[in-house]
């Protein structure tokens, strides 16, 4: 194994074993974080805005997502307060309660395996120049007409690739956006839902406008990534299957 | 060369890991709680021991104004004296219904294991200690919370009062419900960690957990158990089998 960034990528040369190694250890976590993600998300399929939010608050979004518990029904609302007022509690009659709690051990477990492969790729990545050099985008590339006109090659024919670096525009603004932008995101907002968490560093739950701001931010994100994974594996089959795995696995694509 | 290049370099990768959990582990095989050899309890352990490791233990959960009450769902059992409701007990669920007949005027809390003073506190007893009110986010596991003020004695006051060892290392709370769980003593002495019998100015509902209920306000909400009536303290872990969460499923310690 070469140390990061001392070869200099020409075209063919795949992609380098820490960016192989990471990549499917971060594809497989993040996979796993998504399903159980989505499990966890079952119990209560609704997002809100601000510091709370439950079944008896107004929600934001109101997901079609069936839950995976039953219940017999609500109670009637009593005022929460002996003196009256807005607020309101009221029972849920018990049923069948969710078994989720699987899903947030693995869910948990596979992010420990995801924060420390993604810091170990972050590393190597600034380390070696192959952030500045393969990944963000020049600020002259950046330009508006450059974009669309990329957007437009690639919706009329994608071409062939060579599998690993030099990346076109799109490539360019999309994986640096996933790396930089959006993944780091979802483990503040992942952080900032955890009591414990919270309690220390109250700046991150802060930051979004609350607890369940950072959750809606945290799924909203999700979604976004989801649609990244099936526009990279789409692009990776159109580009040329064989030699965009060759590269991503041997490291070698020619 | 090749082959022997990579059994070194693996056996450096299993010791560096071996030394790593190591690390985590150190010192507590006998104060943890068991992963039974479970890839997900393992997960949930390294959880616990990197929060332990990295969080200032001592931050306090935040607290609210009154102004910041939420409305508040009552989930899971709710009357642990309706025979109805799964998770009725055929001996504390009767006992539960007739305690609550009366008032709770005569529930106790018993104190035992590994304290100097075992016995048992009356709500009455309970109140005569100094009060803590605070008003906090209660963190549902299923995604949703609220904002509520809890009234009680802080449970590092009702321990040291029962005299509790220095050799104690968990704190075990039994339930009406079926239930029994367990916080370690970082949580268990925390100055938020009370023994609630109030909430939003009125006495603990029975849906909320009347006439005793806990509240651990650094973990999920599932731990802050409800209907309390039995407190045992342990100097090792004690695993309460299928009325525990490691015995369910879930995780022990959810800091999350």
């Amino acid at each position: 194994m070469s140390p990061p960034g001392s070869s200099e990528h020409h075209p063919g040369a795949g992609h380098a074993l820490w960016v192989r190694l990471t990549h499917w250890v971060g594809a497989a976590s993040v996979l796993t974080l998504a399903f159980t993600g989505y499990v966890i998300l079952m119990a209560h399929p609704r997002l809100y805005w601000g510091e709370t939010g439950n079944d008896l608050t107004p929600t934001l979004i109101e997901l079609p997502v069936s839950r995976n518990y039953k219940h017999g029904g609500w109670e009637v609302r009593t005022s929460a307060f002996p003196t009256g007022g807005a607020a309101v509690s009221a029972v849920r009659t018990y049923d069948i309660l969710n078994w989720n709690g699987w899903a947030r051990s693995l869910h948990f477990l596979a992010a420990w395996c995801f924060v420390l492969s993604g810091l170990a790729y972050l590393v190597a990545a600034l380390w070696g120049g192959h952030l500045r050099r393969d990944l963000l985008p020049q600020a002259r590339e950046l330009r508006a007409r450059s974009l669309w006109a990329d957007v437009r090659a690639h919706l009329r024919r994608v071409s062939p690739a060579h599998g690993g670096p030099p990346y076109n525009l799109l490539q360019k603004v999309s994986y640096s956006f996933v790396v930089l932008i959006a993944l780091p995101l979802m483990i503040i907002t992942g952080m900032a839902m955890s009591p414990a968490i919270n309690a220390a560093y109250p700046f991150l739950a802060a930051m979004f406008g609350g607890t369940q701001s950072a959750r809606t931010v945290h799924f909203l994100l999700f979604a976004l990534l989801v649609l990244f994974v099936v526009v990279h594996v789409v692009m990776v089959v159109l580009s040329g299957f064989r030699r965009q795995m060759r590269a991503m696995t041997v490291g070698r694509s020619a | 060369m090749s082959e022997r290049s990579i059994i070194v370099s693996r056996r450096r990768i299993v010791g560096g890991l071996a030394a790593a959990g190591g690390l985590l582990l150190s010192g507590c095989s006998r104060t943890d709680p068991p992963t039974y050899g479970n890839l997900l309890r393992m997960g949930d352990q390294f959880t616990y021991r990197a929060q332990r490791l990295l969080l200032p233990q001592r931050a306090l959960a935040r607290e609210y104004s009154r102004a910041d009450i939420t409305s508040v769902p009552a989930i899971g059992n709710t009357d642990p004296g309706d025979a109805n409701v799964p998770g009725f007990d055929e001996h504390n669920g009767p006992r539960y219904a007739q305690l609550r007949a009366g008032a709770f005027a005569d529930w106790r809390l018993q104190v035992e294991g590994s304290v100097t003073r075992p016995g048992g506190y009356s709500l009455a007893d309970l109140r005569r200690f100094p009060a803590r009110t605070q008003i906090t986010k209660h963190t549902c596991e299923e995604g949703w919370s609220a904002i509520s003020e809890w009234t009680g004695v802080p449970l590092r006051s009702v321990l040291e009062h029962a005299g509790m060892k220095p050799s104690a290392r968990f704190v075990n709370f039994f339930t009406f419900d079926q239930g029994a769980d367990s916080i370690d003593m970082l949580d268990a002495l925390h100055p938020q960690t009370l023994l609630a019998y109030g909430m939003n100015g009125r006495e603990l509902p029975i849906a909320h957990g009347a006439p005793l209920r806990l509240r651990v306000e650094k973990q999920l909400g599932y731990k802050s158990q409800k209907f309390l009536h039995r407190i045992v303290v342990t100097d090792s872990f004690y695993d309460p089998g299928k009325l525990g969460p490691i015995g369910a499923g879930w995780a022990w310690y959810v800091g999350i």
